[in-house]
Parts: C-alpha cells; structure tokens; sequence
C-alpha cells in the first residue's frame, strides 16, 4: 500500500481525498495555488507544498510543477481528483515517467476515450449502442449535408475534444446546418484548440444516465448501478441521484453489462463512468466514458456502500477488487446537490467572494462534501463548486423529504448560492414523479417562480424591521447609496436615532 | 414610541409598527397585532416565535440587495422608514439623478462595450466581467449617457467597486 499520497486538486474533491488518506493511514499530501493558501484542503493536509500563481495553467495544470512537489514530498501516489489534470494522458503518461503511480487508469485507455471520434471507432468495434452518426471529423460542409441528411434531422454537431457543451450545436433543418456548423467549429477551437466537429442524430428530450465501474488490474470489472444525472444547466450538472427512477432492474443490468464491455475494450482499469443517453423508449446509447472519479460518485457510495476513493486507491496499489458482481447490491436512494457559488436573480452568474456565516445541516440520511468554511474568500479563479450535499432514505421520497429538511437548516452568507433553486427542484410535481429529461430544469426555470406563502412572507416582513432594530450595524453596512439595485436598508440607522 | 417601516417583501407592501415593550416586542403588520417574540441568535440569524410558531431568518446581504430566508424560501426584501427624507429620497424615485453602476461580484473586467459621454438604453451592457472562467454583461440600470467609466480593462475589482456612472 502507499505511504504518501499527493491530491492534485482543490476544493471539496481534494478534502474528499484526503479523508480517504487519513482512514487508510496514508499521509495526504495538498497543492495550493497563491489563491488557495487559506483553503480548507491545505489545513486538511498532513503536508502542502506551494505551486505557482492562481491561474491554473501555472499552478494546478502544470504538469513538472505537480510533479517537482510529488518528488519533494516523497509521495508514492497522485489522486487527481475531478477536472484539472484528472483525464489527462500526457499527465498519467509522466507519472509512470517518474516511477509515482497515478491512481487512475492507464495513459492509454484515457487516450481512447479522451477523443469522442476514437472513443466511437472502438466501441463500434466491441459492438457498443451508440447514437447514429459519423465516428470522424466532419471535412466539409458537403459531407455533413450528406450525412446529416442520410441519418435525418434533427441533429448535433459536437466537437470531438469536447465537453461541458462547448462546440455543441443542435440542428433542426438543413438551412441552419452551415451557420452551426461554422459555429461549432471555432468554439471547439477556441475552448479545446481542437476544431475537429462530427455529428450524431438528436435525440428528443434524452435522459442523461450513467453507469459506474470498477476495474482492478487484473482484469475484473464490475459495474455498480446507475445514476440519473438529467437535471442540467447549460449542459452542467446540477443534481443527480441513484437509482434512476426509469431505470428497471433488467435495463440496469443491460446497461452494466455494455458499461463493464465499454471499460474492457479500453482496457480500462480504476473507476470510470460511462454515460448513456437513453430515449422515451428507453432505448440506450454509449455517449462518453468519463476516466476519472465523478463529481456525483456520492450517490453510488450511499447506495452501494462502498467507498469509491477507498477502492481507487486500492485498487492502483495493485489489489484485486474485493468483490465480484454478483456481491453488489443496491439499497435506498440517493439524490445529490451541487452548491455552486451563484448568483439565483442574475442568471446563475458565479458569486465569488467572502463567506461571512455558514449554517450546515447535518442528521440522519445528510451527507456534506464541502470545501469552504466560515471567515473564507471563494476565489475568482476556479470553479464554482462549494460543496455538496447529499441526501440517503430508504426510498426516493424518503431521500427527498430528508434534502428538504437539511437545505433549510442550510445557510451560505456574504455570498450567493443556488441553494433555493434545489427547493424548487424538490417542490416540484414532475421531479417528485421522476419525469426529467435533460430539458427539464430549462423549462422549470422559465416558469415564474410558484407564489411564495402569505404567511412566511409575513414573517419575512416582521423579520426585515427586527433586523433593522436589532442588528442595525450590520445593516447600515450592507446599504450604498446608488446600488444597481435599489436597496432601502440605508434607512434603518436613522432610524434608530429615533428609537 | 413604536419604529414605524414600510417593509415590501418580493413586491408585497406592508406597514410594520415595532415596540419593544416589557422586555418583549409589541407587533403590528398593516395594522394587525401580531405576537411575536425575537431573538439575535448570531448577526444576520433571528429566531422569531409567532403565536406559538417558530421560524429561523436569516439575512443574505450583498452588494446591492437583501434577501431573507424563511427556511430554505429566499425572499427579496426592502425596508424604508417613511419618517426619514433621506429614505424617501432614495427609494425608487432615485432613477432621475445620477446612477453608479457598482460591481455585484469580485472579478476582472475583460471588455468595456461604450465609450464615455455616448448614451445608453436601460438594459444596454456597458461592460463585460469575468469571474470563475464565466462572462457577464453589466447592463446599464437606465437611460442616460455614461457620464464615466471608471473600470479599466484587465482591472480586478471588489463586490461594490464602482464601474461607471449613468447620467
């Protein structure tokens, strides 16, 4: 087993880690930018070492620096989390370079699934579902126009080094194909230095559902359910649970059985996730296979019971999976949210800046994978993930009254987060049926926010004059004269000359 | 001598009498006796017990606004005391004099999209920031001309930092 293990990360993830160290008695080893000095990962660590500026192409993307503090701290072992340098081939390719093991798989299997083309070229081999397209870039408008025609509109272009939407385009007639295309081209080239584009059939209102694996290094690979990751933002998650409720047992197993063929034809080893997109029909197709730990991996810990980083890291020190599929079993559910530092009335905007209090919940069926704390300044520079919180109940309903109940005892001040929007989310009749598909949170948010209760409004009311008498300081603080919005809280110093 | 505060919570009005009386609080909401009693459990968090209901608020402040949270319900809310001209004169009429266009989130300014002393429509975006690798347009709060721009490109800028000024 490793003694010393780095986490090339930040935030929540890079917390999540090192508890992981800590259990299993290894010494966990933290990274830290200029920005990141004060952040709760480094006061985590049993050691941190300093690697450059803020930005992250000279702190948490570059590669020699990682690895100068690997050799300086002596660690073993890289875990690089989530993002950043996790599903980078070049990265793992560099450890193995310098004798520190990556845990994660192979260069070469990340190098098959980190080009969508390629990853489709092999799992046409292995015989994989996956949605009717081309498996190579697209070389000119003439070409797309055949193929797009030959598969029949609507459909998406997609950049081949993509992710997070960006060179995404969705094509409903051939007039707009030329335009999308174009579009497409130059921002897969501006966010991936990669123009390469190619095209899939759309698919109307798809689920997003993925499944996890596990592989060993010795060949055995088992899958551990699915989890329903829908609810979406600009093709950002947003929450996620497990199980799905669409997902029978029989398509579970189904959809375990290509995700287990999907890691061997890459000789896949460590956690990875394939992500299907399933139809009304519940037809489903390969779309991608994520090389790394998950930011949702929670949800599959609480209902398999197993803990995913204990078992990664086990797994890159060379042991065998403890055991086999027919061990798995799943129990209760799981709903997972990511509380993003964002602004609710400016369009979901990120909302740096300092936390000046911080409620948490806690109680039976909450789990909180948080990386921030009271006192503490979110950066500018990264992204904009606070922590998550997650809720277990023996069933779905359960799982959903015990996530209502913990985000009231929920708090973030000084900032702005997203946390209403889960109250909304978990208030709402078709997320409580389980009728979501990736369009659903676009849709609920273009409805007009359901009428807020006469009576809490009152108490809000009675609340906003307690405050002024009260904590009058406070208030006189938080008024500017001239503020985009208007704010009339200035009022309540004079006030209290009165009082 | 009760504090009297129009209160308007997501665009409901309301005329709110405060007292603080015998050691407790003497409540009335438009005109309706309310009982009520109020505790400052930490700033910005108040218990507040109304006949026999209890409720935690707690107060998010920024920039330019306030909200309350009754539970996990956010509300937008603003106070004025009628008895203040101050007050009075900042409330909504402010959108006759000069407006500054204040930053809403620490960040860096990537684009300034007019020039000075050129006019702008309520709505129109003025500059472009940039925060945790996303862009956002601060749009103009009303017509007028942009009497200055103080933001400059590549700057970083503070929650509050003045940007410009709306004439």
């Amino acid at each position: 087993m490793f003694k010393k293990i780095l986490i090339a990360n930040r935030g929540e993830i890079a917390v999540r880690v090192m508890r992981a160290c800590r259990e299993m008695g290894i010494t966990a080893v933290a990274v830290y930018s200029d920005a990141d000095r004060a952040s709760l990962h480094v006061s985590r660590a049993d050691e941190a070492y300093h690697i450059g500026p803020a930005a992250a192409a000279e702190s948490y993307l570059n590669i020699p620096k990682i690895l100068d503090a690997a050799k300086r701290s002596g660690a073993d072992a890289i875990h690089p989390g989530y993002g950043f340098l996790s599903e980078n081939a070049k990265f793992a390719q560099a450890c193995a370079g310098t004798g520190v093991k990556f845990i994660g798989p192979s260069a070469a299997s990340m190098e098959i699934m980190g080009s969508k083309t390629r990853a489709r070229v092999a799992m046409e081999k292995a015989g994989i579902p996956f949605v009717p397209g081309v498996s190579h870039g697209l070389a000119s408008f003439q070409e797309t126009a055949e193929v797009a025609a030959a598969i029949g509109y609507p459909v998406m272009l997609k950049a081949a080094a993509g992710g997070g939407g960006k060179g995404m385009r969705l094509v409903q007639a051939r007039e707009e194909l030329r335009s999308a295309l174009e579009e497409a081209r130059s921002e897969a080239q501006r966010a991936f230095g990669d123009g390469e584009v190619y095209l899939e059939k759309a698919i109307a209102n798809p689920r997003h559902i993925e499944m996890q694996v596990l592989a060993d290094e010795h060949g055995n690979t088992v899958y551990l359910g699915e989890r329903e990751c829908s609810i979406q933002r600009r093709h950002q998650k947003v929450m996620e649970e497990a199980p799905s409720s669409m997902v029978s047992p029989d398509l579970r197993r189904r959809m375990g059985e290509v995700a287990v063929r999907v890691a061997k034809a890459a000789g896949y080893a460590n956690a990875g996730t394939v992500e299907f997109l399933v139809d009304a029909e519940k037809n489903f197709y390969f779309l991608e296979m994520n090389t790394r730990l998950q930011v949702e991996h929670p949800v599959t810990e609480l209902v398999s019971g197993l803990d995913l980083v204990h078992l990664q890291i086990r797994i890159a020190a060379g042991e065998k999976l403890p055991f086999a599929q027919a061990d798995v079993s799943l129990r209760g559910h799981a709903i997972e949210c990511r509380i993003y530092a964002e602004d609710p009335d400016n369009n979901y905007f990120p909302s740096p800046g300092k936390i000046t209090l911080l409620l948490q919940p806690s109680g039976p069926g909450i789990r909180r994978d948080s990386g921030v704390y009271e006192g503490w300044t979110v950066p500018i520079d990264y992204d904009p993930l606070l922590a998550k919180l997650i809720g277990y109940g023996s069933d779905r309903p359960q799982a959903i009254s015990r996530l209502v109940r913990a985000l009231n005892e929920y708090f973030v001040g000084g900032i702005k987060t997203n946390i209403s929007l889960f109250r909304r989310i978990l208030g709402d009749a078709d997320f409580q049926a389980g009728k979501v598909d990736t369009g659903y949170l676009d849709r609920l948010l273009k409805n007009p926010r359901p009428e807020a209760g006469q009576e809490d409004c009152k108490v809000a009311a009675i609340a906003a004059g307690v405050f002024a008498v009260l904590d009058p300081g406070a208030s006189a603080n938080a008024a500017r004269r001239d503020s985009v919005a208007t704010s009339a809280w200035k009022g309540t110093a004079r006030t209290e000359a009165l009082s | 001598m009760p504090m009297i505060y129009d209160v308007t919570i997501d665009g409901k009005d309301y005329r709110l009498e405060l007292e603080r009386a015998n050691g407790g609080w003497k409540c009335k909401l438009d005109g309706l006796e309310v009982q009520m009693d109020a505790l400052l459990r930490r700033p910005d968090v108040l218990s507040i017990l109304i006949g026999g209901r209890s409720y935690e608020i707690k107060r998010e402040r920024s920039a330019g606004d306030t909200h309350l949270w009754v539970g996990s319900v956010r509300y937008a809310a603003e106070l004025r005391d009628p008895r203040s001209l101050h007050s009075r004169a900042s409330g909504r009429v402010d959108e006759q004099g000069p407006r500054r266009l204040l930053a809403l989130m620490p960040g860096k300014v990537v684009r300034i999209l007019v020039e000075e002393k050129s006019e702008v429509d309520a709505g129109q975006g003025v500059l472009v920031m940039e925060a945790m690798k996303m862009q956002n347009e601060i749009k103009s709060p009303k017509k007028g001309m942009i009497a200055k721009i103080v933001a400059v490109v590549g700057a970083n800028v503070n929650a509050g930092d003045v940007l410009a000024i709306v004439e």
